[in-house]
């Protein structure tokens, strides 16, 4: 139930809903994205996280000050967007997930409503990485939400009250959602997480109008578990097979092994597919799972319609070193060899930023940008990634500076593109570890992972770095060090300028041409959120970003791991000892305008 | 003086037989283990029902026997204790090297955490785990913040160093949050 907030008198939502329809006033997810709104965590269906709006510019953003702010009420990572449609932002916390509309029309936007989907507490013990909630979706008057404990909801955007909710994932196998939800053609597309844990991963379509299951993709076994059949056409060979979600792992562990769609989803209204990545196989320990693992970190295109599979490309076969295949697709068409073609840029994990043909999933580049020591390339020929057998763990022994480490080059962090500089801008980490393997045991609801790994800065000491990456040219064109992993997504506007913050709590706003920074922010607590950029009512533009540092890399704040046990956290602990000298917890929606 | 040298000497003998003895079968005169209350978590690792809902049991902690903890570092791992509270520092579960206890520091307190499971996550491993064996892991886990003799606890790790090891932990006083056992 959705609790009305003193400010605004109590509505009935069916006169809510009436009054919205008549005014013109439900709009459909990418409908909106063009009007100033930020109507899904990546903006828009190709995932570009690209505002339109110019008045905030790189000549004027140094005069940025701050028009409102509002707690959420949490303490655990805030990695979510805030998503804003007509003259109300949506906003959603960590566990226990709740959802706030915030009335943008009123001075210092107070809450319209709060909606409580109260979910179980034991959620917070399966979840392997903070208990994140990476954002909703608007679609046709609804909000859409995932919880923690596996419940997709659709809540009335207009009055907050819960419409349906579907119950998807299963917390006691240890399966939790944390990822933002999609609206595609009518279809809310969720996928879970608990790559840790054993689960084994799908991406899920439901009616928008009811939440009843439409299909379901598995991410492993049988064809028709994982919706392959006449019209998948991958472009490698060695994706070609009967039943390859079974036969490329030992008996009977793809059924925990993990593949969990738990990042983000870009569509393409032309082509009529749906783009999502793959997360690592199950147990990290590669050793416990000989064969490709497919269909885990790699990259599913599919029918939304139907969920029909119609290409997939592996970035990391048998990965070996918990490299999940989730990282943003973003859309985009560039003049390749002479004529435009509709590629997907993609950085990896493993350090490659990848250009595919997304009609037919071809690898058309993919170079490295971070420094990597566990490959030596992507063959262009066969599309095989080429380890470097010194890198490969094997139980019993140490391995040593494994670069990227296991949050990979780039972890969740979403990119920007902007069309007009034509670069995309990356947050991402600069980590080495040593790890060792074991055989581990598998009990439902709890870890399966089997290493221990101890992360360590990259080379040049810094943990984090912020590009600009030129995929024509193939190469960076500018670089921000930073001193802590850059675990915040990245937003760029038509002002030519890149908001991004900083786990020791800076929003900064740099030059989108060449990385100059033109202002920055202090915040009360780290910021590893998305920041957004919309028009506000008042016809003024608006940037907005919530704090409250966490996730995997902020354990050691958000959850109180204890600095001495280097492994704590996955292994995070080691690298990240400092980070509660420079922050602490907090959950804070910051909004940005010029005076 | 010689005499008093005999003395200590027979009493660093008598306690490296305490430390050393290996309790392969259980006394006769051991108290049963104390009663657990309903479930407190939603979680039950493993398949649900599968196991014995209830064991009979006898309260075999004995957290100065290095084999005793020995076995229950070995057994924090088997049954995916570190995969949540790592090395003692923590994760997806809280740390166990610090000096706070959500639930109670007492052997007894750790038994029925394990047993009955917490409600904020903390899985239900009755029915799961053998009694002995959760005895074991009771005992290590108090050697993870220095609660145990250092001439019980564990040494080495088998695998990567990234900790201290638990024999040469500062012993954390314990803070258990009002209103826990």
């Amino acid at each position: 139930m959705a609790e009305q907030m003193p400010g605004k008198p109590p509505m009935l939502p069916r006169v809510a809903l009436a009054l919205a329809v008549c005014s013109g006033l439900i709009a459909h997810a990418q409908d909106a994205a063009g009007d100033g709104a930020w109507p899904m965590a990546a903006h828009d269906y190709a995932n570009t996280r690209f505002s339109p709006l110019d008045q905030v510019n790189a000549r004027n953003v140094h005069s940025l000050k701050l028009a409102f702010s509002f707690k959420t009420g949490t303490t655990r990572g805030n990695e979510a967007a805030p998503v804003v449609v007509g003259s109300t932002m949506y906003v959603v916390t960590p566990f226990p997930d709740y959802l706030y509309a915030l009335d943008l029309s009123r001075p210092g936007a107070n809450v319209k409503w709060r909606f409580d989907p109260k979910p179980k507490a034991s959620a917070q013990g399966v979840a392997c990485c903070d208990t994140v909630n990476r954002g909703v979706a608007y679609d046709g008057g609804r909000i859409f939400m995932n919880t923690l404990d596996g419940d997709t909801i659709a809540v009335d955007a207009a009055s907050g009250n819960e419409i349906w909710r579907a119950h998807l994932g299963d917390i006691t196998r240890g399966e939790t959602i944390t990822m933002a939800p999609v609206v595609v053609k009518g279809k809310v597309l969720v996928g879970n997480s608990g790559g840790e844990l054993g689960v084994r991963g799908w991406l899920t379509a439901l009616d928008a109008a009811t939440g009843k299951i439409a299909w379901r993709a598995w991410s492993t076994g049988p064809d028709a578990d994982v919706l392959i059949g006449e019209r998948f056409k991958p472009h490698y060979a060695q994706d070609r097979g009967k039943d390859l979600g079974k036969t490329t792992w030992p008996p009977d562990a793809w059924k925990i092994g993990g593949g969990n769609a738990w990042g983000w989803i870009s569509y393409d209204p032309k082509l009529d597919l749906i783009y999502y990545g793959t997360g690592n196989p199950g147990p990290w320990n590669p050793d416990q799972r000989p064969g490709a693992n497919k269909w885990t970190s790699g990259v599913f295109a599919r029918d939304p319609a139907s969920g029909e599979a119609v290409w997939y490309y592996q970035w990391s076969p048998h990965d070996l070193h918990d490299y999940d295949g989730v990282n943003e697709n973003v859309l985009v068409d560039l003049p390749i060899g002479g004529k435009t073609r509709a590629v997907l840029l993609h950085p990896d994990r493993n350090g490659y930023l990848y250009v595919l043909d997304r009609a037919t999933g071809e690898v058309l580049s993919a170079d490295p940008f971070a420094t990597i020591t566990t490959s030596f390339g992507v063959d262009l020929g066969d599309g095989k990634l080429r380890y470097n057998p010194e890198k490969t763990p094997r139980a019993g022994r140490v391995v040593h500076d494994i670069c990227p480490a296991s949050p990979g080059a780039k972890d969740w962090q979403p990119s920007a593109w902007s069309p007009r500089t034509h670069l995309l801008y990356i947050p991402h980490n600069n980590l080495c570890q040593d790890a060792g393997t074991y055989e581990t045991s598998y009990i439902a609801g709890t870890p399966y992972v089997g290493a221990d790994v101890k992360m360590k800065p990259g080379p040049g000491g810094n943990r984090g770095e912020v590009l600009a990456w030129d995929p024509l040219a193939r190469k960076k064109v500018w670089a921000i060090d930073e001193k802590f992993p850059a675990w915040s997504g990245a937003l760029v506007t038509a002002g030519d300028v890149v908001f991004y913050g900083t786990m020791d709590g800076w929003f900064k706003a740099v030059d989108a041409r060449d990385g100059k920074l033109l202002w920055k922010f202090k915040t009360d607590s780290g910021v590893i959120g998305q920041p957004v950029s919309y028009r506000g009512p008042d016809g003024r533009q608006y940037i907005a970003v919530l704090d409250g540092v966490g996730g995997w890399a902020g354990g050691v704040v958000s959850a109180d791991i204890d600095t001495r046990d280097g492994s704590a956290g996955l292994g995070f602990t080691n690298v990240m000892k400092d980070l509660p000298q420079y922050t602490k917890k907090g959950g804070t929606l910051y909004v940005f305008s010029l005076p | 003086m010689r005499a008093l040298l005999v003395l200590i000497g027979l009493a660093v003998a008598l306690g490296g037989c305490d430390r050393e003895e290996r309790k392969l079968a259980k006394l006769p005169s051991a108290a049963p283990s104390p009663a657990t209350g309903e479930r407190r978590g939603d979680l039950q690792p493993g398949q649900k029902g599968s196991g014995l809902e209830q064991t009979t049991s006898s309260r075999s902690f004995d957290g100065k026997n290095a084999f005793e903890l020995a076995q229950g570092k070995r057994l924090f791992r088997w049954y995916n204790c570190s995969g949540c509270h790592s090395m003692g520092g923590g994760g997806m579960g809280p740390a166990l090297m610090d000096n706070r206890w959500i639930y109670g520091h007492e052997p007894d307190d750790i038994y029925r955490t394990i047993m009955e499971g917490r409600p904020n996550g903390m899985p239900s491993f009755r029915g799961r785990i053998p009694d002995a064996q959760v005895w074991q892991i009771v005992g290590y886990i108090r050697s993870i913040s220095g609660l145990a003799p250092k001439a019980a606890a564990p040494g080495r790790n088998d695998g990567l160093a990234v900790t201290r090891p638990e024999n040469e932990r500062e012993r954390a006083t314990p803070r258990n949050a009002p209103g826990s056992g």
